[in-house]
């Protein structure tokens, strides 16, 4: 599976409905991610990419899109 | 050696319940309470002011202390909500608590760090117990002028409340001991959370949580890992009462049940660093003012701020 088939796939499951959003799709504008979900994604991430997100990274715009999300993790690696 | 020897509260008498604050701001009362798992709050009347409310919660908490408040050697005040830029609350208090029998003079100190000023104050009295005895902390919050009740306040709006709590920190006796605190600051995200000058409250809720929702665990588990404790011995959580969804995820993060934590959120909503001792107050009179088991404070808020306190039950 690759980095952005299992982004998707775990957004679908923060969500818990089968959301498709588009790679550069606003996931809080949206409404596809609330004020606490986006700790489940946090948890999600650290989980599924075995990295560890320090607190000055825990901010909003990092983690809004797909695309962002994957800058991020490339950024980790 | 500090000790917590009495806890006071008080809440202003006006009951505000969702559907009043849904129909200013413009939500549905129902999502209101899902989201938040807040029913009510309290909001202070015309008359009322941080001042008099800290000044309640601080005569209820001497009350209870059945002491003299001319033991009393050091009063610290935390608001956020404070009606001016200085002085703020504390020397008010201290002056409305002379009839109470606090002496003239006594240093009051004000804290303004919003929701974590309260566990700073209670920090900063079990190291100033030693010089000043009996260190009195409040918390006062007139928090329903710092929003905006309207459809562009929405956000906060339907979060905060008004309300005052008190803690008595002695270096004498009490009916729990300070084992230890940890108090940590973040200036990193200072605008995320904030009341600026002509107001009205800023809150960026992701930042918040993202901060809050590993921050305060793991300010508790460095205060129990520092005593050799674990978070499954701690018979009480009394956090601040930001909102139930934040209290579940502490708990989930420190593999407890969600139960240990009070929680009166539902009741009073968020009101700032008043919610800790206001909570702390009502754990303590419905435990009949006993501890079996070692309780943790904790708290965070804007700054950023946050910390932990753990104590111990003391029965002399």
């Amino acid at each position: 599976m690759d980095k952005r088939t299992k982004i998707t796939s775990i957004l679908r499951q923060i969500a818990e409905k089968p959301i498709d959003p588009a790679p550069d799709e606003s996931l809080f504008e949206s409404g596809l991610l609330d004020s606490f979900s986006i700790q489940d994604l946090m948890n999600a991430l650290e989980t599924e990419f075995g990295i560890s997100i320090p607190d000055n990274d825990r901010r909003p715009m990092k983690f809004d899109s797909i695309e962002r999300i994957e800058a991020y993790l490339k950024s980790r690696s | 050696m500090a000790y917590l020897r009495a806890l006071g509260c008080y809440l202003p008498s006006r009951v505000v319940d969702n559907a009043e604050i849904a129909s200013l701001v413009g939500v549905d009362p129902a999502w209101l309470l899902r989201a938040t798992g807040i029913a009510q709050r309290r909001f202070a009347s015309p008359e009322e002011s941080v001042a008099t409310l800290g000044a309640l919660a601080a005569k209820d908490c001497l009350d209870t202390a059945a002491i003299s408040g001319a033991e009393v050697g050091l009063i610290l005040v935390s608001s956020g909500s404070s009606e001016r830029r200085f002085p703020g609350p504390a020397t008010e208090i201290a002056a409305a608590l002379v009839p109470a029998g606090i002496a003239a003079g006594t240093p009051a100190i004000d804290l303004p760090l919003a929701s974590a000023g309260s566990l700073f104050g209670l920090s900063l009295a079990a190291s100033l117990c030693r010089d000043y005895r009996n260190v009195l902390v409040i918390g006062t919050e007139v928090m329903s002028r710092a929003v905006r009740l309207d459809p562009t306040g929405r956000d906060t709006a339907i979060l905060f409340g008004d309300g005052a709590g008190a803690c008595l920190v002695s270096a004498e006796t009490g009916f729990a001991r300070v084992v230890d605190s940890v108090i940590h600051s973040d200036g990193e995200f200072a605008s995320a959370l904030r009341l600026d000058l002509d107001g009205p409250l800023h809150m960026d809720g992701r930042t918040i949580i993202l901060q809050a929702a590993p921050k305060i665990p793991r300010a508790i588990l460095e205060v129990l890992d520092r005593n050799s404790a674990k978070a499954g011995e701690i018979g009480t959580f009394v956090m601040h009462q930001a909102n139930l969804n934040l209290i579940a995820r502490v708990a989930q993060s420190l593999g407890v049940p969600v139960s240990r934590f009070f929680c009166n959120v539902e009741r009073y909503g968020n009101t700032s660093s008043a919610s800790l001792l206001i909570a702390a107050a009502e754990w303590w009179r419905e435990s009949g003012q006993r501890m079996e088991a070692p309780i943790v404070l904790a708290a965070f808020g804007a700054g950023l701020n946050w910390g932990a306190l753990l104590a111990a039950p003391y029965t002399g």
